[in-house]
């Protein structure tokens, strides 16, 4: 067996596309996963590319690049593999971000205002306009902003079409293998990756494992903060109108920047291709603690209703969750890690690794080949504070 | 908006099963809530007829029976566990939501039977046997008039005569195993193994007077019709269940009742997070689960027929009384008829199993997921391009096991066609039953729903 010059940890959105992006520029690359492909976070969310949730700073700069990588990279897959193996069901709907009280219209406003400086296309519209936009939506209106540029993708099918385009290159993509550390030759020097099934010598790792990042950094002799944030979402029966945008309760925006423990929930409301609506999401720190609370889902059911009072007698078909992984500054972790030579990092997307990995995996590529990146990579640097000094002993 | 009453036992389910655990727990003076999504009691084996008013069974004086009611969630909650509970018939928009706080869980939810895909399965007049069964038990209607009845194992002999009784002509019944030796040696004897000789005799001689030939080693391997099923082929099996070439007939009937052994309701011990194996719950000698202060009965367990069921029902019902402090005589001859039940069981599940060479009667465009209309290629394809090789990334890829059904038609096949060696992969349902949004909004006993103004809930 030839050896990978480069073996990617985790089968999720995020290792499919640093894979994608190194084998794209030509590097021999193993994928491992110790479960399933596609079968963690990545399985467990909905697929919003977005930038009307961020403000400005360095997630919205590499969100904006995502933003425009993904169809780039759909459209160039579909190139290479055919459309059917390439297909993500990539969908550039718009979403509609919309305040209900009162309390929330200047925020939003402003929050929009924001944006449009930074570039983000942030329109402002009227109640009624809104209303035309979206006809089923609450009159309750206070407020509200349409961003075009926000998309949707299928995250399962997006993470796969990534991954075959990796074998299709002669990569390899391993299920059932559970990495555990690392080797060193007796310079110091990266040799191998220690799994379950013996070592695969190589010359770089990385580690792409989600909320499981943190554990494997740990194996690896360069522990970083990388914790589970659970979340949870509402699927309907197939209905025959639908929601034609994404749309937002503008306390989205407040929840996403929020540390709280205790139970938040934001409203999103969005259809898929197939007629079902998706009701997200919630965000908890418990730990991965995967028990179910009615009241979770209560509360989504709540907030849908209250944004779209036409849903309220659809069957919900079922409810699902995950563990969004964030690091405590809330920034993804993109780069090599200083500690430890050809250990490399990608992950602590949060709820936005669907969205950024197009761009994530770009970063690593280009980090890896020592060229210049597209957005600034050091606001995602490993060696910050946040990251490596706050790791739990 | 959602009520709160506390009782220290609730059982789920009223079959054989609940109904033992309920009377054995209320013998010891425990107060029991008795929980069923059915308007009467019994469960399937004894499926009442909905359409009468009376009811055959009494249950023990002060036990709560909710009846129309189905536990959609269960929570873990300090002390015990909490079912959250809708009452009304499935389909109202009215139905009341309750939730029970139990010291005590005794589940009893039993099983459903399995259906394998064929060519011209998803045909109107394709029926599981059970909803061939029930249709006949509950409501009095035939699926057809010309049936034909196939599958593996003793329960196709009562649907059979359930069939017969509400005046349908059965063509034949179609066991795909091989006939089996010793004391399982004809189609009867194999329940009576379970204590059962005398109804087993009546469906002997229900089969007999009607002339409908049993036929071993053969399967429907193919539905036909335009608008409904119309004619069916079937063959012969080798040991593996591939179609023996030529062995190939046709046979014209408008209805077919299908069941291949039982998947067990597996959703709420799931969320309750009890431990299974080989898709079934495990428990000790007590009927505990391995979460305590849960128990499990019946078809849950395993499938062994109404009396292991009723048995364990008996067990876990004085074990959950104990659980909750009171006085309870060990239930020794229970135990004792679980202990001869279970190698009953094991006998029926060696002798009825579900062989792989199934899969051979599939074409490429056969349905293996009819709510979302995926077939065989498009499943194979998801594995073999896509890695979708876990059931989460399947389902995904696929989209077999999103729709309606949430995977209870499929799952078990999926898994099976996609080489997922755990028949439980799709059996976990937070959400045991849809629930209308309202419904859910108003879930929670302790907010207050906020109910958009002119909405009718
Ligand atoms: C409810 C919810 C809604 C969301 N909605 C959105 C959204 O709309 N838009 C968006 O952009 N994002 C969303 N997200 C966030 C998004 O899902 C995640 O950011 C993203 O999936 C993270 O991908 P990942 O590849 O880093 O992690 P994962 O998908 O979890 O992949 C990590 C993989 O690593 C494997 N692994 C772990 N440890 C090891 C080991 N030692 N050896 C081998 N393999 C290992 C795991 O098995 C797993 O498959 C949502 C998340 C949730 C929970
Ligand atoms: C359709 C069908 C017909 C059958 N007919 C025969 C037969 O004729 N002869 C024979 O020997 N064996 C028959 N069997 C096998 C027989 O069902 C079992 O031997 C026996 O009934 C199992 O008892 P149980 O108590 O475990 O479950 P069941 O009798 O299946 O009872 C389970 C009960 O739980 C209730 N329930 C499940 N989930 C919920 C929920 N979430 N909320 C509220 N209530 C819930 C159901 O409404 C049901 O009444 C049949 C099986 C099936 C599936």
């Amino acid at each position: 067996m030839v050896s990978p010059d480069i073996v990617v940890i985790g089968a999720g959105v995020i290792g499919a596309a640093c894979a994608e992006a190194l084998s794209a520029a030509g590097a021999r690359v193993t994928v491992l996963d110790r479960g399933a492909p596609a079968s963690g976070t990545t399985a467990a969310g909905e697929g919003n590319v977005l930038v009307s949730d961020k403000a400005p700073g360095p997630e919205l700069e590499l969100a904006q690049a995502s933003r425009k990588l993904w169809p780039e990279l759909l459209a160039a897959l579909a190139e290479e593999l055919g459309p059917e193996l390439a297909d993500a069901e990539w969908e550039p709907k718009g979403g509609l971000v919309v305040a209900t009280g009162d309390e929330s219209a200047a925020p939003l406003r402003d929050f929009a205002g924001a944006q449009r400086a930074a570039g983000v296309r942030a329109d402002p519209v009227t109640a009624a306009e809104a209303g035309a936009l979206e006809p089923h939506l609450t009159k309750a209106i206070t407020a509200a902003v349409h961003y075009p540029e926000d998309a949707q993708l299928q995250p399962v099918l997006a993470a796969t079409a990534l991954l075959a385009a990796v074998r299709a290159r002669g990569g390899e993509v391993r299920s059932g293998v559970r990495a555990i550390g690392i080797e060193a030759d007796a310079g110091g020097a990266f040799k191998a990756v220690l799994t379950d099934r013996g070592a695969i010598a190589c010359a770089a790792v990385v580690n792409a494992c989600g909320p499981w990042a943190g554990a494997f950094a740990a194996d690896a002799g360069a522990p970083i903060a990388v914790l589970p944030r659970r979340g949870m979402v509402l699927v309907t029966a197939p209905l025959p109108y639908t929601v034609r945008h994404k749309v937002y309760d503008a306390d989205y925006v407040g929840a996403v920047a929020s540390g709280d423990a205790d139970l938040q929930t934001s409203t999103v409301v969005e259809s898929t291709g197939t007629g079902t609506i998706l009701i997200g999401s919630s965000r908890q720190r418990v730990g991965f603690e995967e028990r179910f609370e009615v009241r979770v889902l209560a509360e989504l059911a709540r907030k849908a209703q209250r944004l779209f009072p036409i849903l309220a007698r659809v069957p919900v078909m079922r409810a699902y969750g995950g563990f969004r992984p964030y690091a405590p500054d809330h920034l993804p972790i993109i780069g090599a890690d200083p500690r430890v030579p050809g250990l490399w990092h990608a992950t602590g997307h949060e709820g936005a690794g669907i969205g950024l990995a197009a761009a994530t995996g770009r970063m690593i590529a280009d980090l890896y080949a020592e060229k210049e990146t597209a957005v600034d990579a050091s606001p995602f640097r490993v060696d910050r504070p946040a990251v490596i000094e706050e790791v739990a002993a | 908006m959602s009520r709160t009453v506390v009782s220290s036992i609730v059982v789920i389910g009223a079959g054989p099963a609940g109904l033992a655990a309920t009377r054995a727990a209320a013998d010891t003076g425990a107060d029991v809530t008795l929980i069923d999504a059915a308007p009467k009691l019994g469960g399937q084996y004894h499926r009442q007829d909905a359409r009468t008013g009376d009811e055959r069974f009494a249950l023990p004086a002060g036990v709560q029976h909710l009846r129309e009611s189905v536990v959609w969630a269960i929570e873990p909650i300090d002390g015990g566990h909490r079912a959250h509970v809708r009452t009304g018939p499935a389909d109202s928009p009215d139905r009341t939501g309750t939730s029970i706080d139990a010291a005590a869980l005794v589940l009893a939810t039993g099983a459903y039977d399995r259906a394998l895909p064929f060519p011209g399965w998803d045909l109107p007049g394709v029926f599981t046997a059970g909803a061939a069964q029930a249709l006949a038990k509950g409501q009095g209607v035939a699926v057809g008039s010309r049936v034909l009845v196939a599958g593996t194992g003793p329960f196709l002999l009562p649907v059979a005569s359930s069939l017969v009784g509400v005046g349908a002509e059965v063509v034949a019944i179609l066991e795909a195993n091989a006939a089996v030796r010793g004391w399982l040696s004809n189609p009867f004897g194999a329940l009576a193994g379970a204590g059962k000789a005398g109804e087993l005799a009546a469906y002997a001689a229900t089969l007999v007077r009607h002339r409908i030939p049993y036929r071993a080693r053969r399967a429907v391997i193919e539905a036909h019709g335009a608008d409904r099923v119309e004619a069916v082929t079937t063959a012969r099996l080798d040991a593996d269940w591939s179609p023996l070439p030529g062995s190939e007939k046709t046979m014209e009937v408008d209805a077919v009742a299908v069941g291949f052994g039982f998947t067990p309701q597996l959703e709420l011990a799931v969320s309750a997070r009890c431990e299974l194996r080989d898709g079934f719950v495990v428990v000790d000698a007590a009927q505990a689960t391995s979460v305590p202060g849960v128990f499990a009965a019946g078809e849950l367990t395993g499938i062994g027929g109404a009396t292991l069921s009723a048995a364990e029902g008996a067990v876990a019902g004085a074990a959950a009384a104990r659980h909750v402090g009171a006085e309870v005589r060990p239930p020794l001859q229970a135990m004792r008829r679980i202990r001869s039940g279970r190698r009953f069981a094991a006998a029926l599940g060696e002798a009825y199993p579900v062989r792989p060479g199934w899969r051979t009667w599939l074409r490429d465009d056969t349905l293996v997921c009819r709510c979302e209309e995926v077939d065989y290629a498009a499943l194979r394809g998801a594995r073999n391009d896509r890695d979708a090789t876990g059931s989460r990334s399947l389902k995904l890829v696929s989209r077999a096991g999103l729709g309606l059904c949430q995977g209870r038609v499929c799952g078990a096949n999926v898994a099976e066609l996609s080489g997922i060696d755990d028949p439980a992969a799709f059996a976990g349902r937070p959400m045991a039953v849809p629930l209308r949004l309202c419904e859910l909004a108003g879930a929670d006993p302790e907010a207050t729903p906020e109910i958009e103004p002119g909405v009718k809930v």
